[in-house]
């Protein structure tokens, strides 16, 4: 597939899950491919980065579900911020680990999962409507149910993958993406590049086939498809560009400048446009 | 990148609050050592280094490293022994033996902490980092905060959010819900506080060099305990100097956080 093709399944006021984790091994390419769409009212559901400013800055966004949002070297996300603080964009707020357990409750078709993260804090009291359980054996224990995080669509990123769906990762960290990946109806991956089957052993150990294709309904090879966010080993984060974007959100007249040339251009010329 | 490694003279109060954040871990043995930012990483290192040498730490990504890693250089040589990717560490956070060492925006006097954002939900003054992972750090791992700039805007007499439990919350859970909360130490750049008292509120437990308990209390937000006899801050030893100065901080880096 295209990335453009698969930005064309998603409908507005869908639920989106990004995989990656703040400035990492974002599916950009998918992300700029969404920003040019006529898509709206998307609900997004990730450790946020660049992506969630990104989308919030474009007017794309009602709602985020996120435990942080960071461009990780910048540690607030500034668009998000602005986004926040405009009172534009509705939140649920959690824990890291209640966001895991919301996937992997979702990817195993369970309705919750228990956990203690969030007892004693104001996640429990924040829009969430996030409810308690009551432990049926003998401990009694009451704990935080976890709802399911269920995804009308996932978008995730890999450094490698074939064209039957599995994806590879050859960084040092998998994230989160294979549970995005379960936990959705339709699943799409962006690779950095495209490679037989026979010769993923020759990038990686069988145990960076983190993405089966059991869990992908399309895949499209955009080399840079991360940019500006990092895909190690194939590229690091682009900092230069990550500050440039960042202060975009000081004046409406550096970010229209931003857009014009980064964001309202295709694909190949945004590639073309970030090559030093 | 030059290294300073000619630092010389007596401690400077980074240095006395690093080797403050250090003693936080003083007797946990094998845990993983979790300190975020510049000073607290600074005591961890040097925790582990000194007198919790069984301390687990990682390279601040993916990776458990048994050596002392130099603080701000790049690709310094690793002796890795464990793999911990975002995925893994929330086995640990869950599992619970972690302590962890980290800021907060807001703070009382029960140690509830605010890292999330200031003002109303739904239209925030101040957007912040986010709830991150404090909810689950402090209802399962010991949790100790550090404050690079005490101040009645950080040490205030309610927090805007509660993302980090504090002990009265905690004990509206009940004993078996909060069996794995404490608050072990919070370290500021004024001084050393616990929550020992019978209520579990902030007691100061010693002032850096040169600072008064008078200093300690018109920058506090609420009402702080305060004993009859206050110690001062320990010194680093001469090794513990040396330490930081050659080996994990040799860029001189904790003294953007805490200025002499």
């Amino acid at each position: 597939m295209t990335i453009d093709e698969i930005v064309g399944e998603i409908r507005d006021g869908m639920t989106i899950g990004i995989g990656g984790w703040g400035s990492r091994r974002k599916p950009m390419a998918l992300v700029r491919a969404l920003l040019r769409s006529p898509v709206r009212d998307l609900t997004l559901v990730t450790y946020g980065g660049p992506d969630v400013g990104l989308l919030c800055r474009a007017g794309k966004v009602r709602k985020v579900v996120y435990s942080f949002v960071s461009l990780d070297s910048i540690p607030l996300e500034p668009h998000f911020r602005a986004a926040r603080q405009a009172g534009e964009v509705t939140t649920t707020e959690l824990d890291e680990g209640m966001f895991l357990l919301g996937l992997q409750a979702a990817a195993w078709r369970v309705p919750f999962l228990p956990t203690r993260a969030g007892l004693g804090t104001d996640v429990l009291r924040l829009g969430a409507d996030i409810r308690t359980v009551k432990s049926p054996y003998d401990d009694g224990e009451e704990l935080v149910a976890m709802p399911a995080l269920e995804l009308d669509v996932a978008l995730v990123h890999m450094n490698r993958g074939d064209r039957g769906g599995t994806g590879q990762y050859l960084g040092i960290d998998p994230y989160f993406d294979d549970l995005y990946c379960l936990a959705a109806k339709r699943r799409f991956l962006s690779v950095e590049k495209i490679v037989d089957t026979d010769d993923f052993l020759k990038e990686g150990p069988a145990q960076s086939l983190q993405i089966n294709r059991l869990m992908v309904d399309g895949v499209a090879e955009t080399p840079g498809g991360a940019h500006f966010t990092s895909c190690l080993p194939d590229y690091d984060r682009d900092e230069a560009f990550q500050r440039e974007y960042a202060a975009t959100a000081k004046s409406e007249d550096a970010w229209d400048a931003f857009r014009a040339k980064y964001l309202d251009v295709s694909e190949a010329d945004y590639q073309r446009a970030v090559k030093p | 990148m030059s290294t300073d490694t000619t630092r010389t003279g007596p401690a400077t109060r980074a240095e006395i609050c690093a080797v403050a954040c250090a003693e936080a871990w003083r007797g946990d043995g094998e845990i993983l050592a979790n300190p975020i930012g510049t000073i607290p990483t600074i005591g961890g290192r040097l925790a582990k280094a000194t007198f919790e040498p069984l301390l687990v730490m990682t390279d601040g990504e993916a990776m458990l490293v048994e050596n002392i890693l130099p603080l701000g250089v790049d690709d310094p040589p690793k002796v890795v022994s464990g793999w911990n990717p975002y995925r893994k560490m929330f086995d640990v956070v869950f599992n619970g033996p972690r302590h962890i060492l980290m800021g907060a925006t807001q703070l009382d006097r029960f140690g509830n902490q605010n890292i999330a954002y200031i003002g109303p939900a739904d239209r925030p003054t101040a957007q912040l980092l986010g709830f991150r992972g404090t909810p689950g750090n402090t209802i399962n791992n010991r949790t100790s905060y550090w404050i690079p700039k005490h101040s009645p805007k950080v040490f205030v007499e309610h927090v805007d959010v509660v993302s980090g439990v504090g002990y009265d919350r905690a004990a509206e859970l009940g004993e078996t819900a909060a069996r794995f909360h404490r608050l072990p130490r919070v370290v500021s750049n004024l001084g050393v506080f616990d929550f020992e008292t019978p209520d579990h509120t902030m007691r100061l437990v010693s002032t850096h060099p040169g600072v008064t308990v008078d200093d300690v209390v018109a920058a506090t937000g609420f009402e702080l305990a305060t004993p009859s006899s206050v110690e001062t801050t320990r010194l680093p030893t001469d090794e513990e100097l040396r330490l930081i100065r050659e080996e994990i901080d040799p860029l001189g880096l904790g003294e953007r956080e805490v200025p002499s």
